[in-house]
């Protein structure tokens, strides 16, 4: 079963056209992971799934309903994003910012009440920013902040929250920080997640079902075991390398081939001469 | 942060700050109201003009403080407000502190329509119709030349220069068009000015105030914070983007045709009011109510200053505006700087 699903999409900015005939389908309660090569169209899927663009053709579907034909707050109610740049305003408090992520259970005469007060602190307590919630947030590193904009992602409460390069700009340690806390998320409290991530151990190692894209077009999707093969990551990436089990894990873990030795040194000052490693076959 | 509950389950949220700056600033004006009335070639104590305005006046008090004194203290109230809130309104769609009418070319379209009427003559009932349709036709002008897409604060700035700079040589040319007695009455316009206003300058822009503050600007309050945050960021939290940018787009224009069309073009008011209100309540957003109760201070204050500031001969009070917004501005830039903000 899948409550959220594209069918058939045509995905375009003005003139430029980035996938024909898209059609994705998010399991429910998985951690669904998108990966590809850079400019494949994983973002602009999210962006699609989460109705910030609506696509030229084809249509989402958010629990069997035509997405851009739902009033936009109740769709905020079970679909949440955390996008990949969010402007912090100047001067705002932590507990003020993971509040906004209330906005869709509010209204103009109902703008605080104890469910909101309590869901608020529960999602600042899930990320472990509650201790941070009366700091300024220009004040905070960057994982703490990336930790309060899922906070405020949470307060939304959301059954399917979707994340745009989550990990993006944080340093290896809070990456890993981030990807458990999205697993805790996902296990505990059996949300829905969809994640746009770059690195492919990470996808591999975090998720529960994997969707590889390339030119706009889905190459493959599956459990993490099945799509993580040499062979594909070669036919995604153009990357040439070796699969081996993840001895923390048991999960897929790509090993990059190593540079073949070129031939003849290249000669002082020769640069370029590097073999390309794209058309490089694979090694052992 | 208070926060008030009823047994029905609606609640509101208030800052403490924010109400106090609001609720100071009213008391204020009330003050230097009362001040301003009694001030004038018929002064009256603070005591008269109380017992004139609760019906217990001389017919003759009573036609002073009505008919003169009153509206032009009410026009003031309106234009400072209007201008603060569609200040507020722009700083925050364009997430720039200099995002203001004066900047964006509103302010200056209002000009070309009075100036028009100027050149080809007209009653003043005309010029002030013409001012309105000015600025909103600006309006949709900017509107046009950004929105097609989605529109990025970035450009709205860009174009709004643009356009402010090519109404600026119109009006400019407009000027030298006109016979010599009646650019100077123009260029007195635009100063901006409340000497001589009356009720019927006053009544369009509170009838506009009273139907858009709290239908569109307040009711869209919370949506416009979050779009501080960024587009993709209000819209994953149920805001619909366009539709709020041009309804409060919409909305701030025809606040800010409307005061040019009672006063004329008072400039600094809307880049300065939101500006210092802000300061004043420390919180984030676009900070509407005490922005509004702040301009009318503001432009009531203003007023007072340019009666009394060189005797015998009142000043327009886009003179006294000017000299103290462009001074705060320039204040706020030498210390923004030492700070290391900017």
């Amino acid at each position: 079963m899948s409550r959220l699903s594209g069918t058939a999409m045509t995905l375009a900015y003005e003139r430029r056209t980035i996938a024909r005939d898209l059609t994705v389908a998010v399991p429910d309660r998985s951690f669904t992971v998108v990966i590809g090569p850079n400019a494949c169209g994983k973002s602009t899927l999210l962006r699609a799934l989460s109705r910030l663009l609506r696509p030229a053709a084809g249509s989402v579907l958010l629990d069997g309903e035509d997405i851009h034909r739902r009033p936009a707050r109740a769709v905020a109610r079970t679909l949440g994003l955390l996008p990949q740049s969010s402007v912090a305003p100047e001067g705002i408090g932590v507990a003020e910012l993971v509040a906004r992520g209330r906005y869709p259970h509010q209204g103009l005469l109902r703008q605080w009440s104890r469910e909101d007060e309590r869901v608020v602190a529960e999602s600042m307590a899930a990320t472990g920013v509650a201790d941070l919630a009366d700091r300024p947030v220009d004040e905070l590193s960057g994982g703490q902040r990336q930790r309060v904009w899922l906070a405020m992602a949470l307060a939304q409460q959301t059954p399917l929250l979707l994340l745009d390069e989550p990990t993006t700009y944080l340093d290896i340690a809070h990456q890993i920080e981030i990807l458990d806390l999205c697993a805790r998320l996902h296990e505990e409290q059996g949300r829905t997640l969809v994640a746009v991530l770059h690195d492919l151990n990470h996808a591999a190692r975090y998720a529960t079902h994997l969707i590889a894209m390339r030119d706009g077009r889905v190459v493959a999707a599956g459990p993490p075991g099945e799509v993580v093969t040499a062979a594909r990551v070669e036919e995604v990436f153009g990357l040439p390398c070796r699969v081996i089990e993840d001895p923390e894990t048991g999960t897929p873990l790509v090993v990059p081939a190593r540079r073949r030795v070129p031939t003849a040194r290249p000669g002082p000052g020769a640069e370029g001469a590097a073999p390309d490693r794209g058309a490089t076959p694979a090694g052992p | 942060m208070i926060v008030l509950r009823t047994p029905g389950g609606l609640s509101l949220r208030l800052r403490p700050r924010a109400v106090g700056v609001g609720a100071t600033c009213a008391l204020l004006t009330m003050v230097l109201g009362v001040v301003a009335i009694g001030h004038g070639d018929y002064p009256m104590s603070a005591a008269d003009v109380l017992r004139t305005l609760t019906g217990g006046g001389t017919p003759a008090e009573d036609f002073i403080v009505t008919e003169l004194r009153l509206p032009r203290l009410v026009t003031a109230m309106a234009v400072g407000a209007a201008l603060a809130l569609a200040g507020a309104v722009f700083q925050s769609l364009v997430r720039n502190p200099l995002g203001s009418p004066d900047m964006l070319g509103f302010t200056q379209g209002a000009a070309t329509g009075a100036l028009v009427v100027v050149v080809l003559g007209g009653s003043s009932t005309m010029l002030a119709g013409a001012a309105l349709a000015g600025g909103l036709a600006t309006g949709v002008l900017v509107y046009a030349l950004t929105w097609r897409r989605g529109v990025h604060g970035y450009r709205l700035i860009l174009v709004g220069i643009g356009l402010a700079a090519i109404l600026t040589g119109v009006n400019g040319w407009l000027l030298t068009r006109a016979p010599l007695m009646d650019a100077a009455r123009a260029v007195l316009w635009l100063t901006g000015s409340l000497d001589g206003r009356g009720w019927s300058q006053a009544l369009p822009l509170l009838v506009a105030l009273t139907v858009l503050v709290p239908l569109v600007l307040l009711a869209n309050g919370p949506a416009l914070r979050l779009a501080e945050m960024g587009d993709d960021t209000a819209s994953a939290l149920g805001v619909r983007v366009p539709r709020l940018r041009l309804l409060v787009l919409g909305a701030a224009v025809l606040l800010v045709s409307l005061a040019a069309a009672a006063t004329g073009p008072v400039s600094f008011l809307a880049l300065t009011a939101p500006h210092l209100a802000r300061r004043l309540t420390r919180a984030p957003g676009p900070n509407l109510l005490p922005s509004a109760a702040l301009g009318a201070l503001l432009l009531v204050a203003a007023d007072l200053i340019a009666q009394r500031a060189v005797p015998g001969h009142q000043l327009p009070v886009g003179v006294v505006t000017g000299v103290l917004g462009g001074g705060y501005l320039v204040w706020l830039l030498a210390t923004e700087r030492r700070a290391g903000r900017l």
